[in-house]
This record gives C-alpha cells, sequence and structure tokens, in this order.
C-alpha cells in the first residue's frame, strides 16, 4: 500500500515536472517570436535617437544610447515636408472613411430594411463583385482619374476608395439582425425611412460601424499602390509614398536616424490607435479582415 | 406605395454608381484594353485588335523574372507562414498565462505601415559604408561570410524579401488560428483523455480536422495574397524593381502603368488578365482539395 502510493506521487512529480519543462520551452519560444516581432520597433526608435555622428561611428551598433537627442525629429520635420504628408494622409484618411459610411450605411439598409424590385438579384450582383481583384480595375480607374484630369488631387486620391462592397454585406447582415417590429412600430408611429436609420439603426449597430471604421482608417493610412499611380506632386503624397520618397532621395542616403525619425512619426498614431483599440481592432480583423 | 417602391434605389444609388464607374466599367474595359494593339495612352488611338499584347508580355525577359519571383514568394511563404503560425497558436493555447499579451504584441505588425516598417528591416540587413549592419553582424559572430541581402547576390535578396513577407503576414494567421483552436470543444480534449489518446494522435485526430476549414480559408487567402505581393517589395528594394531583378506580377502591371513615357494601360491589362487566371486557377484547385480533406 504505502509503496503504491509512494510509486503514485513519484509518477504525479514526474509528469509535473515534465509538464514544466514543457512550458518553459514553449514560453522561451514564444518570447523568442515576441523579440522578432519587437525588434525593429526599438531599432527604429534606437536609431532615431542617435546622433548622426553617433550612429555612423559605431562599426557594432550599440543596443542602447546613453545620450538621446531629438535633433532627427526636427530634421525630418524640417528637411523633408513630413508635416505635408502626414496631414494629407489625415485629410485622405477622414474624407474617405466618412464618405464611404454614408454610402455604405445607405446601401446596407436598403438590402436589409427595404422592399424594392430586383432587391436579390442586386444583392447576389453585389457579392459577385467582392471576387473582383483590386489590380484588375485599377488599370482603367488610373486611365479615367488621369483622363478627368484628377491626378494630384484629393479627389482622384479618394473617389475609387469609397466604396467596399465586403463592409456593405458587413453592415447589412447587421442591420438585418435588427427586428422588424422596430421598423414596422415606426412605420406606424409615422417616422420616416432616414429617421429610423439614423435614430435606430445607427446607435444599435454601432459597434459593427466602429469595426468598420477602425479597419478603413487602417487601410487608408497605410495605402500606397493607388495614391503612388496617382499622385507625383511631393504637396500630395500620403505617408506611404513620403517614407518612399525620403528613401530614395530625401535626407541623403546615409542618414538613416532622420529616416527612422520619419518611420516613428508615421508609425506612430496606427499603433496609439492600436494600443487604445486592441481588443476591438483583433475581434473586428478576425470577422473578416484580410490584408491586400 | 408607388414612390416607397423605388426608394430601396434610392439609398442604393451612390453605391450603385461609385461601384459602376469604378469597379464594373473598368472589368470591361480591362478586357478591351488587352486587345487593342498598339495602344497609345496620349492619342488614345490603336491600330487594331488581337493578341499581340499577351504575346508581348510573355516574351518580356522583366514579366518572365516577374512570374518567377511570384511563384517563388507563393511557395516559399504560403506553408512557411501557415505553418509557423500554426505552431505559435498551438503554444499561445497550451500556456495558462500571459496569452493576451503575447497575442497583442503578435498583432502588431498588422497595423503597422509596411512601407515604413519595410525600410527599418533594409537598415538591419543592409551593410553600408560604416557597418555592416545587424544581421550581417550576427553571421560573422557565427563564423559566416557578409552578405548584401539588399543588393546582393539573388537568394539573399529572395531570403529577406520571405521573411519580411512571412513577418507581415503572420499577424493574421496567428489571429484566426488561434480563434479556431480556441473554439474547438473542449469535451473533445476530455473524451480523449479520458482514453489516453498519445498527444500527436490527439492532435492529428481532433484538432487538426477541428480547425482544418480555418486551416484551409488561411492557405486560400495566403495564396491570393501572395500572389499579389508588391508593396513589401518597394519597401525593401525600391521602386526600381525591374533594376533589382526583384519585381512581382503585380509589380509589373503598375510599372507598365506608371513609366514616364506615358503607361501602357494594353500591356497592363494583358498582365493583371493573366495574374487574375492563375490565381482564379489555384484558388479553384485548393477549394477542390479542401472539399476533399475539411473533415465536416
Amino acid at each position: 500500500m504505502t509503496d503504491l502510493s509512494r510509486d503514485y506521487t513519484k509518477i504525479e512529480q514526474a509528469a509535473r515536472t515534465r509538464k514544466k519543462i514543457v512550458h518553459t520551452v514553449i514560453y522561451i519560444f514564444l518570447v523568442f517570436w515576441a523579440l522578432m516581432v519587437l525588434f525593429p520597433f526599438y531599432w527604429m526608435i534606437l536609431s532615431s535617437l542617435k546622433s548622426y555622428s553617433a550612429y555612423n561611428g559605431e562599426y557594432i551598433p550599440k543596443f542602447f544610447t546613453l545620450s538621446p537627442t531629438l535633433e532627427n525629429y526636427v530634421n525630418a520635420f524640417n528637411a523633408v515636408p513630413l508635416a505635408k504628408y502626414f496631414s494629407n494622409t489625415l485629410i485622405f484618411t477622414l474624407a474617405t472613411t466618412a464618405i464611404m459610411l454614408v454610402v455604405i450605411i445607405l446601401a446596407a439598409y436598403a438590402f436589409a430594411k427595404l422592399d424594392f424590385p430586383g432587391k436579390n438579384i442586386t444583392f447576389t450582383l453585389f457579392l459577385a463583385l467582392m471576387m473582383i481583384p483590386n489590380e484588375l480595375v485599377i488599370i482603367t480607374n488610373f486611365v479615367t482619374i488621369t483622363n478627368l484630369d484628377l491626378r494630384n488631387t484629393f479627389t482622384g486620391l479618394i473617389l475609387p476608395s469609397i466604396t467596399s462592397v465586403f463592409y456593405i454585406y458587413l453592415l447589412k447582415e447587421n442591420f438585418a439582425q435588427v427586428p422588424d417590429e422596430l421598423y414596422k412600430a415606426a412605420k406606424v408611429d409615422g417616422c420616416s425611412d432616414m429617421k429610423f436609420l439614423l435614430k435606430v439603426m445607427v446607435p444599435i449597430c454601432r459597434p459593427t460601424l466602429v469595426t468598420v471604421v477602425i479597419l478603413k482608417v487602417i487601410e487608408c493610412w497605410n495605402s500606397y499602390v493607388w495614391p503612388r499611380l496617382i499622385t507625383d506632386d511631393a504637396n500630395y503624397f500620403l505617408v506611404s509614398n513620403g517614407i518612399q520618397e525620403i528613401r530614395e532621395n530625401g535626407f541623403g542616403r546615409d542618414n538613416i536616424p532622420a529616416m527612422m525619425a520619419a518611420v516613428v512619426v508615421i508609425s506612430v498614431p496606427l499603433i496609439i490607435l492600436f494600443l487604445i483599440f486592441h481588443k476591438k481592432i483583433m475581434e473586428g480583423v478576425s470577422r473578416g479582415g484580410t490584408k491586400g | 406605395m408607388g414612390k416607397s417602391k423605388y426608394k430601396g434605389w434610392l439609398y442604393l444609388l451612390p453605391a450603385i454608381v461609385f461601384l459602376a464607374v469604378f469597379m464594373v466599367y473598368p472589368l470591361v474595359d480591362v478586357l478591351v484594353y488587352s486587345a487593342e494593339e498598339g495602344y497609345s495612352f496620349a492619342s488614345q488611338t490603336y491600330t487594331g485588335t488581337g493578341l499581340f499584347n499577351y504575346s508581348y508580355v510573355l516574351h518580356d525577359p522583366y514579366f518572365l523574372q516577374a512570374v518567377k519571383n511570384t511563384f517563388l514568394i507563393v511557395i516559399i511563404t504560403v506553408p512557411l507562414s501557415t505553418g509557423f503560425a500554426l505552431l505559435i497558436s498551438l503554444a499561445l493555447t497550451s500556456i495558462p498565462k500571459l496569452k493576451n499579451l503575447f497575442q497583442t504584441i503578435y498583432f502588431l505588425p498588422y497595423v503597422t505601415n509596411t512601407l515604413a516598417v519595410g525600410l527599418v528591416f533594409m537598415i538591419l540587413f543592409k551593410p553600408t559604408f560604416y557597418t555592416d549592419g545587424m544581421v550581417n553582424l550576427l553571421i560573422k559572430f557565427f563564423g559566416g561570410q557578409a552578405v548584401d541581402f539588399i543588393e546582393g547576390p539573388y537568394w539573399a535578396k529572395m531570403f529577406v524579401m520571405c521573411f519580411y513577407t512571412i513577418w507581415v503576414v503572420l499577424p493574421f494567421k496567428i489571429l484566426i488560428l488561434t480563434s479556431a483552436l480556441a473554439s474547438v470543444d473542449q469535451n473533445l480534449y476530455n473524451a480523449a483523455k479520458i482514453d489516453g489518446t498519445s498527444k500527436s494522435r490527439t492532435f492529428f485526430r481532433i484538432t487538426l480536422p477541428m480547425i482544418s476549414p480555418m486551416l484551409f480559408y488561411l492557405i486560400i487567402t495566403g495564396f491570393i495574397g501572395a500572389f499579389k505581393a508588391y508593396s513589401d517589395e518597394v519597401a525593401l528594394f525600391g521602386t526600381n524593381l525591374n533594376v533589382a531583378g526583384m519585381n512581382t506580377i503585380v509589380g509589373y502591371v503598375y510599372d507598365m502603368l506608371y513609366s514616364s513615357g506615358g503607361g501602357y494601360p494594353s500591356y497592363a491589362s494583358a498582365a493583371a488578365i493573366m495574374l487574375f487566371v492563375i490565381v482564379l486557377t489555384i484558388t479553384c484547385i485548393n477549394l477542390m482539395v479542401s472539399r476533399r480533406s475539411v473533415h465536416y
């Protein structure tokens, strides 16, 4: 009996030790990858704080700096029009997101609550459009915008990015969950469709709308291809194009600290947004974001 | 009733107008462009119709290089990133503490500007006049030979390319797989435990089949995304990808469209359509395979 129970404790202990070892290995692996993810961010902040001479004086780069300086940030704003890129991106992002919201809310409402001839077939056609890759339509859009003389204007930047079939679909699904009784009751009370949409539907579906807004803001802030095609005047560059411009003929090729300062400035807004809304963003992305 | 019957169309109008102008019309137009031979952007005239644009693109060494690069990126990054994401997700679900912290950290690359972070990667990998760069110093430390990863040999450039692509696409895959793993019914695991099923058998017989729909979703979107690789390349090698020898099919399309001579929308259209056909074929194959192997 005592023998048996001693064996049992031994086995239990061995199992516990093994579990501990496995957990340690897993933690080491996870920490390793976390470092791989964080290291580039650390490196860009670190390099941006080193002075030009200090950075280039280190054959073996140091992992910390004892004399941090902000001169690179001053440089980044003075030597290249970083503030301009920044405000351009802000205008582009806000305008695109706002106009898109109006368009998709109206469309989603029509599909979810209104009855009209040809609704189902139209919705199917909309869904079919989701499969069209951007690369295929961007060629004609480029020609269209060029022919309309809208290159190097905000209108040209914004127009093709306004509609998203996917977000209409996402919102329609959410709108459809609002009970029809509510709609009928409002109708009986003489409430107009527009008023119902603004006073009832939009507040009820706010979580989905917030998700859509966040995803769209991220998309706009990072968009590169369309702005690059449509702008060649630095006055209309967005941050992504600005970064490319800075890299190719900004500070002179070797002023890496100043380059890194610009990179930090560009990355910070989204990182702050992420730190505040990380739950919401991750939830939204897993519900249907892809990076494309 | 007559008026309210068409109210729905009124609400749809803005969306329909934008979609018609910027999606449906371009879709038709791209086919037209690809068949117009000798189209000139400046005068908007063309000399004839036919398949010459396709044959031009197919004989263009830059296009062939782009196709080769794109296929290499797809073949290397899709399996590696999916497998690695699965590994990380499994590790994440098996630890008791700090899960949320790790998840948040791993997701960070998703929200950052790929062009901005690409610049950091370039600096880490590139030897300059002053220093060999972080990565090369590491290689030297372990007794290797320094390599210029950004302007050096092809394999080195391809390595950075794939490494960066994987770094960029992992957040999305980890997120999807951890939520898929979390939604597997715990009773199945408990039942397996009572039966004394081994760890590997539990994984292959329960975990993998249960998450297979999500896994296939990731593989399919991964293929599509990798075929469209472009801005990550620009981030690492600059805008002149043809000179760097690192162009992709999408990059080729844009270069054709953008070139200083006014652009060649016909060649761009032909290349874009070929890309679309390739992606469509691969997606169909993927769907067929997944229909056979997804377990429920």
